[in-house]
């Protein structure tokens, strides 16, 4: 029970928890935008397709300068971005441009950060000229031929530690190691090749490429491939879309990345077909593609670093730039490099969504002001507290001081949900929208429901002439199947409307089964022990009229055993005098289905006699000749 | 009142007063026909009324409004901007209004955010836009029917191992249906816009309306357990029985399912105007009601209408009755005079002290 509150409260004095839980759009003002990925070429994204695709426009988003946006994908294939406060409409456009992955030679490779003024191209074409290797900022990455041997590996410099924050970083000196020593100033008319640059690096991308600061997150939002045909300035990312440390001047697009059919992550098979302990990515290439790649490889294979590199640029990132040492024939190739299990799949998924060219349309946008949102959630919070009142007042009628249990319970209840939803915001993010809070108040009822089973079930029980504290355990043990029951079906409700649905209906799941779940646990840890310890105390165990669970005003007549020893019998009188004269008429037993020869011998003849009279008295045999002297007793005839 | 509320409870659960609810069960499959061909003909006619999402289109929302509602004004504003429009405006709550067109572009959606707001001398933040693609609200709608359909598998399921007898999940399903046909059907005969909103509380309709028929199966299953085994009653009776002896729970229950959904409701429709919570209020509202209805006067009749196909049962309905009859000529004679035979609680006989006992003799010396 205190359990969540304690958990906020220490969330409040350590990190940024709040007291009261995090508002979704529609209550606290904002631009949800809902995209669907499409795909170009008819196939279906798959749920990987789509988290890449989050991944994706996090980055963008990210990258836009947009905080504290929330994208999740809801429903399959539907990805919803939350923005709070008003959108830019570039921000807009940014997000739900296409995505696109591209294969480009790479022509210039530096560190991240923006340069100091380059200095004129150096001849160094290859060369180490970094002192420190953790800041090589060679690819640690190679690209082979597959499944043949891949022993060819670059120095496997990680990519972590080439950080480009470090200050020796900031200082190393950036080597240029454009192959080309010819220098820029006469540019070639016609490019020799994709890789040629000499005539694609013109004095513009030259510029770019320098002013060009991947630190900068504005810089890591991708979105735009940059024309196919012309050189293209880019940032290396990681997996997680931060930079990996370096910058990148690319050749024009050589091939398409709808052309992978397919990619995947493994341990590298050795020669001898024995598996190695190295992660590889494995990349399957369409027929077209093989023949492109075969053509791209086989050049690149003659030249030097950094331009025997390819880039994959997925989303105008840079996510691997593996180096070619030998031409790649039958589109088959394996990267190999300093990967991990983690990393390795993580290449393998982004190749894979990158095959798949991507359109984001547009379902729904939507800007809602704060004024709206704050006037629905008072309105909303005004409906749930006059239905709570209404909800009270009506069991405090009908169960007396049983009532309050009912109040206790809901208000514990509702303290809980409050408890646990302020927790969840705080740690998984969730946010309660109005469908959330139109949930709550129509749990007030399915939980108020619970109490009312069992309550009905305890009385149900002193009916049967039971004492208060038997009422109670066979009662519960009775009421329990049912809530379980009940409450099971609401759950499945909430869980098939979670994660099946979208938009709001998810977030009207959510707080039904959460109460749900609450609900139960409330009722079996707090309402049960509570009804047992009440059953104990005089008030209760006595049947005060008060109580909402006085024995004679359900209907119990005749000895009744009251514990200690006790027998009370027949009504009681001094409660409410003033009924019997009603109570009398009413408190016939119940002949009804009783068979007649339960009846006395005299009964009967009396009862065929007025047959006989041929009157059609027939009511009469069955409710006026018992009074009340006779109890209950004859009714009950032998069980067969 | 209550007194005489929990004196009536008393009675419906000693028996002592019975609605014969399963017995006139024609009377009531009739009147639930009828209605659900009343809701399909709503249905069909008016027809529902797709909101935004549904239809696709842009809407505007201009709340804070200073003074007097112009709707002209509004429909002006949009009009010089996006000529050959004819938008839709409602007031909204106190001081909003809402302005619904067809799909405009981008640009346009902006300038008349722009119009809007200097026509009504607002502040930006008190402009809300939306714009809904014309197939997202296929994708909810097809989203909700999947939705349904792998509930009701798991519901099915779920609800014929707890049972043990598919032919209680039967009837539930049937109520279920009857519940969402005749909600949707009122729904469309208002003519209230159906927004995601109204989905979802269709779809909680659907675990309410199979929640509530549970708890009345659950006294019907506590009864007629061992109906088998005892040739007093038959199994109608001991179902009529337990409907009976559930009403006070069943009334109770919707009543304070009622009371703040109602609340909602009102909130919703007499201040906010069309919006979430209205839209939800309603569904459940209806849905409510028709689901404690049918709970009561459908699921259980049906319930028992199907289960008396099970041969056992059938063969032991036959033996009561034919026992019955045999009795009922025995004490009553040639007059023919019905006995009515409801099922009622049995209660075991109590000791009615000593007053009761044959006096004793005097002792003759």
């Amino acid at each position: 029970m205190v359990l969540p509150f304690l958990a906020v409260f220490i969330g409040t004095k350590t990190s940024d928890a709040t007291w009261t839980p995090k508002l979704a759009l529609d209550l606290e003002g904002g631009t949800q935008i809902i995209l669907t990925p499409v795909s170009t070429d008819g196939r279906e994204p798959t749920a990987e397709d789509i988290s890449q695709a989050i991944n994706v426009i996090r980055q963008r988003v990210d990258g836009s300068g947009v905080s504290e946006a929330e994208i999740s994908s809801q429903g399959g294939n539907n990805i919803v971005v939350a923005i709070p406060g008003k959108a830019s409409d570039e921000t807009i456009a940014t997000v739900s441009r296409s995505s696109h992955m591209e294969f480009r030679p790479v022509l210039v490779q530096d560190y991240a950060f923006s340069a100091q003024p380059t200095q004129a191209p150096t001849a160094a074409a290859t060369g180490e000229p970094t002192p420190d290797a953790t800041t090589e900022p060679g690819s640690d990455e190679t690209v082979a031929p597959a499944p043949t041997e891949s022993a060819d590996t670059t120095a496997d410099a990680t990519d972590d530690a080439s950080a480009p924050a470090t200050p020796e970083a900031t200082d190393a000196p950036t080597q240029e190691p454009t192959a080309d020593p010819t220098a820029a100033p006469q540019r070639p008319s016609e490019p020799a090749s994709a890789s040629d640059a000499a005539y694609w690096v013109t004095d513009e991308i030259r510029a770019q490429f320098d002013a060009l600061d991947c630190t900068d997150p504005s810089n890591l939002g991708g979105g735009t491939s940059g024309k196919a045909d012309a050189a293209f300035v880019s940032c290396g990312v990681d997996s997680e879309g931060n930079s990996d440390g370096l910058k990148y001047i690319l050749g024009p697009v050589e091939i398409d990345g709808k052309e992978i059919s397919s990619a995947s992550s493994g341990l590298e098979v050795l020669p001898s077909g024995a598996m190695g302990n190295r992660w590889v990515v494995n990349m399957e290439f369409s027929s077209t593609g093989a023949k492109q790649f075969t053509d791209v490889t086989t050049r690149l294979a003659t030249q030097s670093s950094p331009l025997n590199q390819f880039a994959m640029v997925l989303d105008g990132l840079v996510i691997s730039a593996p180096s070619v040492d030998e031409p790649i024939p039958n589109g088959q190739a394996q990267i190999s490099g300093s990967f991990n299990q983690t990393t390795a799949a993580q290449l393998a998924n982004r190749l894979n969504f990158g095959s798949l060219p991507l359109d984001f349309k547009v379902q729904s946008e939507q800007q809602i002001s704060a004024t709206l949102g704050s006037e629905q959630l008072q309105k909303g919070l005004l409906a749930g507290i006059i239905g709570l009142l209404l909800v009270v007042v009506y069991s405090l009628l009908q169960y007396r001081t049983l009532g309050l249990v009912t109040v206790a319970s809901l208000g514990i209840a509702a303290l809980l949900t409050f408890g646990v939803i302020t927790l969840l915001s705080w740690t998984q993010g969730y946010r309660l929208s109005l469908p959330g809070v139109a949930g709550l108040i129509v749990a007030i009822g399915i939980t108020a429901d619970s109490f009312i089973v069992y309550f009905e079930r305890i009385r149900d029980e002193l009916r049967e002439g039971r004492t208060l504290g038997a009422a109670v355990e066979r009662g519960w043990a009775r009421a329990r199947r049912t809530i379980l029951a009940s409450d099971a079906v609401n759950l499945i409700a909430a869980f098939v409307l979670y994660f099946l649905a979208v938009g709001g209906v998810r977030g009207f799941a959510f707080t039904l089964g959460l109460t749900t779940i609450i609900d139960v646990i409330v009722v079996f840890l707090f309402t049960h022990p509570l009804m047992e310890l009440l059953s104990k105390t005089k008030f209760f165990s006595e049947g005060h009229p008060a109580s909402g669970l006085d024995p004679r005003r359900l209907g119990v007549v005749g000895a009744r055993y009251v514990g200690r020893g006790k027998v009370v019998t027949g009504r009681r009188t001094d409660v409410e005098p003033g009924d019997d004269a009603t109570a009398d008429a009413v408190r016939t037993p119940a002949t009804v289905g009783a068979r007649q020869d339960g009846l006395t011998i005299a009964e009967r003849r009396a009862a065929q006699r007025a047959a006989e009279q041929g009157t059609t008295k027939d009511r009469a045999v069955s409710d006026a000749p018992k009074d009340d002297t006779a109890g209950d007793a004859p009714v009950e005839g032998s069980e067969h | 009142m209550a007194v005489g509320f929990a004196q009536w409870g008393n009675d419906l659960y000693t028996g002592r007063r019975s609605y014969d609810i399963v017995g006139h069960r024609r009377i009531f499959y009739i009147a639930s026909t009828i209605l659900v061909l009343i809701s399909a003909a709503l249905l069909i006619k008016p027809g529902l009324n797709p909101g935004i999402e549904f239809r696709g289109g842009s809407e505007f929302v201009v709340s804070g409004i200073a003074g007097d509602r112009d709707q002209q004004l509004a429909i002006d504003t949009v009009q010089g901007i996006a000529s050959g429009e004819s938008p839709e405006v409602t007031n909204l709550g106190a001081d909003s209004l809402r302005i619904q067109v067809a799909e405009l572009t981008d640009e346009q959606v902006n300038k008349v955010g722009d119009a809007l707001q200097a026509a009504f001398d607002v502040t930006e933040d008190e402009i809300t836009t939306q714009f809904v693609g014309p197939t997202w609200g296929q994708d909810v709608s097809r989203k909700a029917i999947s939705g349904i359909l792998v509930f009701l598998v798991f519901v099915t399921v779920v609800m014929t191992i707890y049972f043990r007898n598919w032919r209680m999940a039967l009837a539930a399903l049937i109520a279920l249906f009857h519940d969402l046909i005749i909600t949707v059907g009122l729904y469309a005969g208002i003519g209230w816009e159906v927004t995601p909103a109204t989905v979802i509380g269709f779809l909680t309709i659907l675990g309410y309306s199979i929640y509530d028929t549970v708890v009345v199966f659950d006294k019907v299953r506590e009864n007629t357990a061992d109906t088998l085994d005892q040739s007093r009653f038959t199994y109608a009776e001991k179902a009529n029985l337990a409907v009976n002896q559930t009403l006070v729970r069943s009334i109770n229950t919707s009543v304070v399912a009622l009371l703040p959904v109602s609340a909602i409701l009102f909130v919703g429709a007499a201040i906010l105007g069309a919006g979430t919570l209205r839209d939800i209020a309603l569904a459940l509202f209806v849905g409510m009601l028709v689901g404690a209805y049918s709970s009561i006067f459908l699921a259980t009749p049906l319930e028992v209408t199907l289960r008396e196909q099970e041969p056992r049962i059938k063969a032991h309905t036959a033996k009561v009755l034919a026992a019955r009859v045999g009795v009922d000529a025995e004490t009553v004679g040639a007059g023919g005079v019905a006995v009515p035979h409801a099922a009622a609680q049995l209660r075991p006989g109590t000791h009615l002290g000593q007053a009761a006992q044959p006096k004793r003799r005097k002792p003759s010396r």
